[in-house]
């Protein structure tokens, strides 16, 4: 089976436009909130966010996190290859807000349960909420689902998910394709 | 790539540029994990961990086992002076009971040369050389250049003196190699007799006069004189180490520029450094001792994770 787009840069812009109204509708003007985008590849997203939540909102000022969860992760020592670690740029305590954690694909789940512990050194925060661009349903190996999801996909484990964007990649988009493919 | 070219940190001569930078920058990550409230993360709590030291120390001690705490290792502590080494056991069976405790790393510090390579030839465990005899102390020589990093941005280029007892020093030997790797220049310091023969062979400049050396450096690094290392006298007094080699405050300001004065702990005050310069604004030796922290959970955490164990 070729690679198969899943979302275009269209598809992907009015992805963005959407989820941002919704965070606006549970979050107001984001004056207790947080976004937290989860390192490596959650942060574009989180920024993408970030960006679009203060034009959309004004003058907004919205507190956006990096969160590297290198250190909490349940796989160390149990892979072929070391878990290298990310910047961590958390300047703010989370204690008593609400936090939106970002990233790009939903998996497992694992990467997630990570976030949420290195989450609760930073404090007790009143809320956590999961948002993530794609859900891989059906494939999840703990209880974790998203509140808020751009694109559901099902896909079985050989197939990958590739999310590719402006800053990195040169373009806005969704990918999956077999695993020993290349793209 | 992002791990060690090494099982063992035995020395630093065995290390790639690339291992140092790796280390460098996961530390960098420890170091805000240490600046927060909550200063522990998970990562090793399914590793135990021995502190053998057959040998005194007090802040490689604790920063070892501080650098173990934080990363949630589990940790058992050794010294020699109370244990079955008294009775006569060898070192490899000695290392081999505790290993049948399940144990996975070792950090050893041992009064021979070459220990710590020695051991991991015979034992099946990460070996952690936390100084070995008048050989070399890697982790020492990885936070000086760290430190060196944070003051100055950058390592390469810069000149870097090390003074004091060289022949009986595994901090300078550490330190001759991390700089060099790092591109910096060294140049050694001290009497004649605490200078060994041939150390321009490691590609370091060589200098008896101290004013002359300040003059030239960016960085000091000034060594302890290890009394407790030395059999024969190798110098008339310490009062005329103090006149002849110790760092003092007008040394200092006769120079025309401010250089960072190190120093690797423990300060004989008023013999190779004076207080008025150890507590003064050029000295970073207090910021050492913190990064040392973060440089040992770098290289426990690099050293732990290369590849599934469990």
């Amino acid at each position: 089976m070729p690679p198969r787009i899943i979302l275009d840069s269209t598809q992907f812009a009015l992805t963005i436009d959407r989820l941002c109204h919704q965070l606006i509708e549970n979050h107001d003007d984001f004056s207790n909130s947080a976004l937290i985008g989860i390192q490596p590849r959650g942060i574009y997203l989180s920024e993408r966010l970030h960006s679009r939540l203060k034009t959309i909102i004004k003058g907004a000022s919205i507190l956006h996190g990096k969160l590297d969860v290198a250190f909490y992760r349940d796989d160390f020592r149990r892979g072929e290859k070391p878990i290298s670690a990310n910047v961590m740029d958390m300047d703010f305590l989370v204690e008593g807000k609400k936090i939106v954690l970002i990233d790009d694909v939903l998996y497992t789940g694992r990467t997630v349960r990570a976030a949420l512990d290195a989450l609760l050194d930073f404090g007790r925060p009143k809320k956590v909420e999961l948002l993530v661009l794609i859900d891989r349903r059906f494939s999840r190996q703990l209880p974790i689902q998203p509140e808020y999801v751009g694109k559901t996909v099902d896909s079985v484990k050989s197939e990958r998910v590739s999310v590719g964007w402006m800053e990195e990649e040169g373009e806005d988009k969704v990918v999956l394709f077999n695993a020993k493919q290349n793209v | 790539m992002s791990q060690l070219s090494v099982e063992h940190l035995l020395g630093i001569k065995y290390l790639t540029v690339e291992d140092i930078n790796l280390i460098f920058d996961t530390a960098d990550n420890f170091k805000k994990i240490l600046a927060r409230p909550i200063k522990r993360v998970p990562s090793l709590r399914d590793v135990t961990i021995a502190n053998l030291f057959f040998e005194d120390s007090t802040r490689t001690r604790i920063s070892f086992e501080l650098a173990e705490k934080r990363l949630s290792a589990d940790v058992v502590n050794f010294s020699a002076s109370s244990s079955s080494v008294a009775k006569g056991e060898t070192l490899i069976d000695t290392v081999n009971n505790i290993l049948a405790m399940k144990v996975d790393m070792i950090v050893m510090r041992h009064p021979s040369p070459g220990a710590a390579l020695f051991l991991s030839k015979h034992v099946n465990a990460n070996i952690i050389n936390g100084g070995d005899g008048t050989h070399e102390h890697p982790t020492q020589g990885l936070l000086d250049a760290y430190s060196i990093r944070e003051e100055l941005k950058k390592v390469e280029g810069k000149k870097v003196i090390i003074v004091g007892d060289i022949m009986h020093s595994r901090v300078a030997l550490s330190n001759i190699f991390c700089l060099q790797k790092l591109g910096a220049e060294v140049m050694l310091c001290g009497p004649p007799t605490l200078m060994p023969k041939y150390i321009e062979t490691l590609g370091v400049k060589v200098e008896f006069n101290l004013k002359k050396a300040l003059a030239w450096c960016d960085v000091a690094n000034i060594l302890r004189i290890q009394l407790e290392r030395q059999e024969t006298k190798f110098f008339p007094s310490v009062r005329e180490y103090m006149l002849f080699y110790g760092v003092n405050k007008p040394l200092l300001d006769s120079l025309d520029k401010k250089i960072t004065i190190m120093h690797p702990g423990p300060i004989n005050r008023g013999i190779e450094i004076t207080s008025e310069v150890a507590d003064s604004d050029q000295s970073i030796i207090l910021r050492q001792v913190e990064n040392g922290v973060a440089i040992r959970m770098a290289v426990l955490y690099l050293l732990a994770g290369k590849k599934g164990k469990v």
